[in-house]
């Protein structure tokens, strides 16, 4: 991506129809944030508020909503990790990832390697059902950072893993985010997670969700190695605004 | 509790296949029985049966016929599951169509195969792709309404992931849609065999065509001769259950064998 427009987000109001028994459902109003290149920004909000419908909405998924995105270039490369794994059960974990690519393209060279690094070499040629639900994980995430993206959206991708599984891909999403100019949108609801990786952390409101705050993160990359850094940062964060 | 029995995959094989060999050779025995205490021209035991198929076969008229009505059930078959896997596709993926074609789709599926059989040949008279079609008429709208099913279900989850991956209309077909209508195709090709050469016998027995089981069987009614009817019926199910466990099922087990 042309480093230097930041993606511009303007959600007037996104609505579900009302369907079987259920009203109009106002899911977001007024959210507009800007994203600077290589900013790591994390979205958190009680559950139901919007999150996963906000990013649906930034990948071009759901086009039904009044607003704009400009995503600041043409054709930027854009992934987004969903809050399930969406592998294709009928083909092999190593196919999945072959598959999300075009045919030829010189990043399939780089599938073996990904899979290494997120502990699937064991369980590459197996069918996803067959694995566990954190391999899914896994696996999906692979496949999000095999693209080598301008933009990475990601839906709570860490959560049902356990901790130094989790902690290793946090790394492996580090490493990718400094080695190349990704600009980050991450969806959770692990405070201390928000604190470690983001550099700006935006929280929605619950019911036709609006920004309630939105704080940088002031810490060093050598800080969010440390515990009591990390929690006094988490508090200062959320505790200036408490939870409605 | 007693204990669960543990049974490898070909020891479980081969306990079923005793007890098909069993239930087989009481439904025999029976048969004869019965045949015998009848003592009837118009039940003839298992050994008369065996004889006349012994005799069309040696004549060729077992084997002419069959084949020729086999691929009338081969043609049949292929055409409805195209034209209702189109049909299906189309009406499960376009909620207004659906809405609009649902009234059709239930008419066909009611109408009698006899009504259909008979119309077809007053319409378009007794010819071979008559006879075809009238088959297949009969079949399509079970095949559209297992495919409307499959369509039905096809995962928004995933056509966003194919989407968002950029796969084109080709990969999404090959890897995404194509795999998830795959078993609601085949247990419509599955039900379809059944339905499909029971009709086709129907067909060329009203059509008065010279060829086919149909025919023979007919022909054999006419006579009263029952051996003969029995003969061919006996034929044509070995027939079909070759094609069902050598094609089909195999055929099925590979289509899902991602599953757990
Ligand atoms: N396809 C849909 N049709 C109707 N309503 C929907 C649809 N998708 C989401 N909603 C509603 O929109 C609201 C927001 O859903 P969303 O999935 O964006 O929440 P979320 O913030 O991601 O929650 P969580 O943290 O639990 O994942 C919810 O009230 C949900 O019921
Ligand atoms: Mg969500």
């Amino acid at each position: 991506m042309a480093s230097g427009n930041p993606v511009r987000i303007r959600v007037k109001r996104k609505t579900f129809p009302a369907i079987g028994g259920r009203d109009e459902n106002t899911v977001l109003r007024d959210v507009s944030f800007e994203v600077s290149p290589r900013e790591f920004v994390v979205l958190t909000g009680p559950s139901g508020c919007g999150k996963s419908t906000l990013l649906n909405i930034v990948a071009g998924l759901d086009t039904d909503y009044e607003g704009d995105i400009d995503l600041g270039a043409a054709h930027p490369r854009m992934t987004f990790i969903f809050q399930t794994p969406r592998l294709l059960p009928w083909r092999t974990i190593r196919e999945n990832l072959m598959l999300s690519l075009p045919d030829g393209d010189p990043r399939q060279n780089n599938v073996d390697a990904i899979i290494d690094r997120v502990g699937l070499t064991e369980a590459k040629n197996a069918y996803p059902e067959r694995t566990s639900l954190g391999m899914q994980r896994r696996a999906a995430l692979a496949r999000g950072f095999i693209q080598e993206p301008d933009i990475l959206l990601m839906d709570e991708p860490f959560v049902s893993l356990d901790d130094p599984t989790a902690q290793g891909l946090r790394e492996l999403l580090v490493d990718l985010w400094n080695s190349r100019p990704t600009t980050v949108m991450f969806v959770t609801h692990d405070r201390t997670e928000a604190v470690m990786l983001g550099t700006r952390i935006l929280r929605l409101a619950a019911g036709s969700a609006s920004i309630k705050a939105d704080e940088s993160v002031r810490l060093s990359p050598s800080d969010r190695t440390q515990r009591d850094k990390v929690q006094a940062e988490l508090k200062r964060i959320f505790e200036s605004t408490p939870e409605t | 509790m007693l204990p669960a029995r543990k049974l490898s995959p070909a020891g479980a094989t081969a306990e079923r296949l005793l007890w098909t060999l069993a239930s087989l050779t009481t439904l025999v025995a029976l048969w004869s029985l019965a045949a015998m205490i009848s003592d009837s021209r118009h039940l003839p035991g298992p050994m008369k049966v065996l004889e006349v198929l012994g005799q069309e076969s040696a004549s060729g008229a077992l084997w002419s016929n069959m084949s020729i009505t086999l691929v009338r059930v081969a043609c049949a078959f292929f055409l409805a599951m195209l034209i209702g896997t189109m049909i299906g596709i189309a009406i499960g993926s376009y909620k207004r169509a659906d809405q609009f074609f649902d009234s059709w789709l239930v008419l066909f599926l009611n109408l009698p195969a006899l009504v259909i059989i008979a119309l077809s040949y007053v319409w378009l008279g007794t010819t071979e792709l008559t006879a075809i079609m009238a088959v297949a008429i009969n079949k399509i709208p079970n095949v559209a309404v297992q495919m409307r099913e499959g369509a039905r279900q096809l995962s928004r989850d995933l056509s966003e992931m194919a989407k968002l991956y950029n796969f084109g209309p080709w990969k999404t077909l090959r890897h995404v849609t194509l795999p998830q209508l795959a078993p609601f195709a085949a247990a419509a090709a599955r039900s379809g065999l059944a339905l499909v050469w029971k009709i086709v016998l129907v067909v060329e027995a009203l059509g008065g065509h010279a060829t086919g089981v149909g025919h023979q069987i007919h022909a054999a009614f006419g006579n009263y001769d029952v051996p003969t009817i029995l003969a061919y019926a006996l034929a044509f199910i070995v027939v079909i259950q070759i094609v069902e466990f050598g094609i089909l099922q195999p055929l099925q087990a590979r289509v899902m064998r991602w599953r757990r």
